[in-house]
Order: C-alpha cells, then structure tokens, then sequence
C-alpha cells in the first residue's frame, strides 16, 4: 500500500473483513430473494394487501385515537414493571443481601404501596 | 450467574439521625399523600398548608442540634451512608433556607389555591418531596446521589408548574420546563459519565483526592464532563445562555410555583453547583473558572438589559432571577473564597423573591393574570401597605443599603474583587444599576402610575390579601430587612458554615465506593 507504516494499513484491513462480509450479506440475501422471484407463482387477491393484525380483519384506519383510560392503564403498567425490575435482580440475591436488604425492599414496596392506594382512592383503577 | 455460596454484601452504617432534615421532609410528604388518599372528609380550609409548614419547621428545627453537632470540634464534617451524604455546615444551611422558602411558599400557596378554586394536597406533598429532594442535593458527596436529589427535586417541580389545570399557559410552561429539565438532566447526567471515566468515582471526595494526586497528561475527557456538568447545572440556575425556559416557565407557572422554583429550587441547584465545582474540582479551577466567569458576564448583562423591555412583571421578575443567578455565579468563580458570600446571597435572595412574587400573586387576582405592568397601577391608593412591602422588597433585589440585597451583592462582588476579577466586578455593579431601573419602574407604577380618578388596581376584582399571605409577605420583609440591617448573625453562619465545607472519600463499604481506578 504505497508504502503507508503497517499500523494503520493493518487497521484499515480489518474493515476489508467487514467488507467482504457485507458484500456476501448482500449477495446472499440478493441471491435468494432473486431466486424466490423467479420460482414462486404470482397470483394477486386484495386480502393479502391487508394490514396483519393477528388474524383479525383490521377495522379503521391506522391513524385512531385511542381512549385516555388506556394512558392510565399504561401508567399504571410502568408502575408496577419499574417495581419488578428493581425486585428481580434483588430476589436473585436474596440471601447475599440479607435482612438488610429485605426491609430495604420492604420500605420500596411499601412506598409504591402508598401511591396505589393514592391511585385506587382518586378512582384511576376503575374503569370509566 | 449465581453465586455458590452466597457472600453477604457489606452495607454501609447509616446514622438516621443525621439524615433527619431530608426524612422529615420525605416522609412528611408521603404521610400527607396517603391520609389524604384514604380520608374522605372535606378537610378544614388551610389544614394542608399548615401541616406543610409544621413539617418543613420540623426539618427547619432539626438542622439545630445537628448544625451543634457539625461545629462541634470532636465531631466535626462527616460523610454518611458510605460516604454517599455529606454532612456539614454547607448542607444544614442549605436546607435551613430551603425549609424557609418551603414555609413561606405554602403561605403564598394557601390563599391562592382556595381563591382559585384548586385547593388539594398535592402541590402541598410535592412541596415537602421536592424540598426533600433539594435537601438531598444540597447534601450529596457523590455524582449519583446528587443526580438522585436533582431528579426528585425537578420532577416534583414539572408537575407543581402545570398544577393549574385550567390554565393553558400553566400547562405549556410545565412542558417546556419539563422538556428543557429533562434535556438538561441529560447533560448532567452524561458529564457526571464522563468525570466517572476520567477519574475512576463518582465520589466527589474521591476525585478531589484523585486530582490532587494525579497529574491527568489527557485531561479531554475531564474537560468534556466538566463542561457538559456545567450545562446541566447552568439550566437549573437558569444562567445565561440556558436561561431560555425561565421567562416562559415564570410567568406561566402558578405564582407561589413560581416563587417556589425562583428560591428553593435555584437554592438547591447552586448548593449541588457549588459543591461540586469549588470542593471536588478545586484542583481544577483554572480550568473552570473561565467558563463561568462567561455565564456569570452573560447572565448579570442579559438578565438586566432583558427586564428592561418586558411588560410583564412576572417575566421581569423572572430577568431579574437570572441577574440575581449571575451574581450568584460571582461568588462561584473565585472558588472557596466566595462561597460564603454565594450562601449569604442565596439566604437573602430567597427572603426577597419570594416576598415579590407573593406580592405579584396577590396583584394577578382570580385568574393570575393581571401581570402586567399597569395592572400595578395606583397599588399604592388601593393597597398602600401591600404597595409599600412590594417598594421594600423590589428595592433590596436592586442591592439598596439598609436590606438585604445590598450586603449580599456586596458579598459576592467583594469575592471577585479579592481574586482580582476587577473587570467582572464592574460588570456587575453596572448591571446592578441598569436592574434598578426595572426594580424602580414596578415601583413607580404603582405609585405614580395611572390617573387619580381610575387606577387599575380598582378595576376588576379587588386585590385581596388573605391572612397566611399577609404572614409570609411579612416574614419575608422582616428577613430581608433584619438581613441588611444587622448582618453579622447571617454572615457569621454563611461563613460558619463554608469553613467546613468538604468532601469526603467514601469508605471502602461504601455502595458507590472506590470502584477499580483507571
């Protein structure tokens, strides 16, 4: 390479390896799909134009509101994730941690506790 | 993935007692949540600001025998929790005042809730947990928990801005400050990855100890952090050229929100600025004093010259809080020398802002919004001692001797001219003197303005001054005056407590302890 010290010319040769690698991605996917083109039989019917919505004919167009009850059902739902992420990795240690990490989790529970209580006595939980 | 044979994982000591402001403040907001949640009784008009206020009196008493205990030469600083809290005079006298400032904005909240129609506990228990949160940041002696206590603090600061729901302009500003916060908090928070990158800890002890030994022969990624940590910090100080939010949010919020966010909150934000650049980045201070020597030049220049075009008293008061933070950032440039002075400034700076904007909640009427200048009007025929205590308290934020703004500007510029920043000391007595032309034009209109026969303030719904309003309009007199007529007691404190203003290295049980270094 022009005589260029090896350093760089062997750091710049890695991206060669990233490169063939890309080019044989591409080549490859290119290959099969062309492959598929070429092979499948084509017959076009309006149902298979549909949005897939797990089986279920789709109703609407994409772009609906949906209802404000469902933003508290999401809260709510990150609430109680959030509690579980900090819960896993705890319970997985449970014993390392001892006691004292038991009343810690105890006093975040019950905290979390507290705004449910909040929640369900401002009227979130039920569904209007 | 698990341990054979599970090896206790060492916890730090934690002394309650020393923790006791926070706690207070903390625990006091959750156990008003909760009763509130579970009684259903209409409760007795006032009763949540009055819990509120005992509460933060509570803490306020609680930082007493601690404080006893800080100066007490046996005992002295200390780090608590693994080294994660710290303890010392620095941090009792910032909750000190930010318990005050929680005092006096639930004074200011009462009245305006019920005469809005809006009153409930929940700007109340926001209060006390932002407070807490401030509490927490005033007190970290580690990256982590500084950003924990930032977190608490503005968040709780986002919903109490956009608190009246009916208001539009509440619900914009409570956006806006929640996208400009949450941007910073970014910038904060990606600073503090960069420090912990360049020198091995979060532990504000531990990088001052780091520096002081280490000669860093690449110091970029310390640059980076430092710069980036100033972004975020100068966002919540709302110090120019981050200042954009403040005028928008200021005048949206509800008025004793924003009398709130303009004490406790800035008070919060520069005890963790503070902390952070002058003790753990003390070694470093040829490097940061530039900068904010720049933010101080731009804030004092702009927070001046930018109240002079506003109409709107709440936005004026608003350009004002950025000149009061550039003065603040005075103090913050000469490094340990001014940090006593910056203390003083934000004790003094707490009393008189939200004195003024309590006064300028009262002016706005049903509805908050007779903001603008001529709505103050003939205050001075319809409400002379309302008109009189606004005067006092417009003249101290313009530094007036005999207040508490004259002995706090001279504090800070006292600072800069002792490290020989003679040209930023010019620059602030000049912005000083083209504010009080702001200051003065609120005051002339109250007492000049308008005709004889018709002033605005008599138009409309009469100002009416409620009872706890009228308390925390004259507590927050009496302090700004008492501040600038004997001095001595504050100053003596403020300096009391930077004498021992440290950081602490964290124990080796410490939770963020001293991870492998670089």
């Amino acid at each position: 390479m022009l005589g260029i010290a090896d350093a760089p010319s062997d750091f710049l040769r890695q991206y060669l390896t990233v490169g063939i690698m890309a080019g044989l991605g591409l080549l490859l996917a290119g290959v099969f799909l062309g492959l598929g083109y070429l092979v499948r039989p084509n017959r076009p019917q309006g149902q298979k134009y549909l949005t897939y919505e797990s089986g279920v004919d789709p109703v609407g167009t994409g772009w609906s509101q949906s209802q404000v009850r469902y933003y508290v059902f999401a809260l709510l739902f990150v609430m109680f994730d959030v509690e579980a992420v900090f819960i896993f990795p705890w319970a997985t240690r449970l014993e390392a941690y001892g006691l004292f990490g038991l009343i810690e989790m105890a006093i975040f529970v019950f905290v979390l506790l507290l705004g449910l209580i909040y929640a369900w006595r401002k009227g979130v939980l039920r569904w209007v | 993935m698990f341990a054979d044979a599970p090896s206790a994982i060492a916890t730090p000591d934690i002394v309650w007692s020393a923790l006791a402001p926070q706690l207070i403040l903390m625990i006091g907001g959750v156990i008003m949540l909760t009763i509130v949640s579970v009684i259903k009784r209409r409760p007795i008009k006032g009763v949540y600001a009055l819990y509120t206020i005992v509460i933060a009196s509570a803490a306020l008493l609680s930082t007493i025998p601690l404080w006893h205990r800080v100066l007490n030469p046996a005992e002295g600083p200390s780090a608590l929790v693994g080294g994660a809290v710290g303890f010392d005079g620095f941090s009792l006298l910032a909750i000190g005042i930010i318990c005050i400032g929680v005092i006096l904005c639930a004074l200011l909240a009462d009245g305006y809730l019920q005469r809005e129609g809006i009153d409930g506990p929940e700007l109340y228990v926001l209060m006390l947990l932002s407070a807490s949160g401030g509490g927490i940041m005033a007190s970290a002696n580690d990256l982590i928990v500084l950003f924990i206590g930032l977190e608490i603090l503005s968040i709780s600061a986002y919903i109490m801005t956009s608190m009246h729901a009916r208001r539009l302009s509440s619900q914009e500003a409570g956006m806006k400050y929640f996208v400009l916060g949450a941007f910073a908090s970014a910038f904060l928070l990606y600073g503090i990855a960069m420090i912990y990158g360049a020198t091995g800890s979060t532990n504000l002890g531990d990088i001052q100890q780091f520096l002081a030994e280490n000669i860093l022969l690449k110091n970029g990624l310390l640059i980076l952090g430092l710069a980036l940590m100033t972004v975020g910090f100068g966002f919540k100080v709302a110090a120019v050229p981050f200042h954009q939010w403040a005028p928008d949010v200021y005048q949206g919020a509800p008025t004793p929100v924003t009398a709130f966010m303009a004490s406790v909150v800035k008070v919060a934000g520069f005890a963790g600025f503070i902390r952070v650049f002058t003790v753990a980045f003390s070694t470093y201070i040829l490097q940061w004093r530039p900068a904010i020597f720049a933010l101080a030049v731009l804030s004092l220049v702009v927070g001046s010259v930018g109240a002079v075009v506003q109409t709107n008293v709440k936005r004026m008061l608003a350009y004002s809080s950025i000149n009061h933070a550039g003065f603040i950032l005075l103090g913050l440039q000469a490094g340990t020398v001014g940090t006593s002075a910056s203390l003083f400034y934000l004790g003094a700076y707490t009393f008189m802002v939200i004195g003024s904007f309590g006064v300028a909640s009262l002016v706005g009427r049903v509805g908050d919004g007779r903001q603008s200048l001529d709505d103050y009007q003939g205050l001075s025929r319809s409400r002379p001692a309302l008109a009189l205590a606004m005067a006092i308290l417009l003249l101290a934020q313009a530094g007036t001797p005999l207040t508490a703004g004259f002995f706090a500007k001279f504090g800070v510029i006292k600072a800069a001219a002792e490290t020989h920043n003679w040209s930023l000391a010019v620059i602030a007595m000049l912005s000083a003197v083209i504010s009080a032309f702001l200051y003065l034009r609120i005051v002339v209109s109250m007492y000049f303005g308008g005709t004889a026969q018709e002033p605005a303030t008599l138009q409309g719904p009469p100002v009416r001054v409620p009872a706890s309003a009228r308390i925390a309009i004259i507590v927050a007199l009496l302090g700004t005056l008492a501040m600038g007529i004997v001095p001595e007691p504050f100053s003596k404190l403020a300096r009391e407590a930077t004498a021992q203003i440290t950081a602490q290295p964290a124990d080796e049980l410490a939770p963020f302890g001293p991870l492998a270094g670089p």
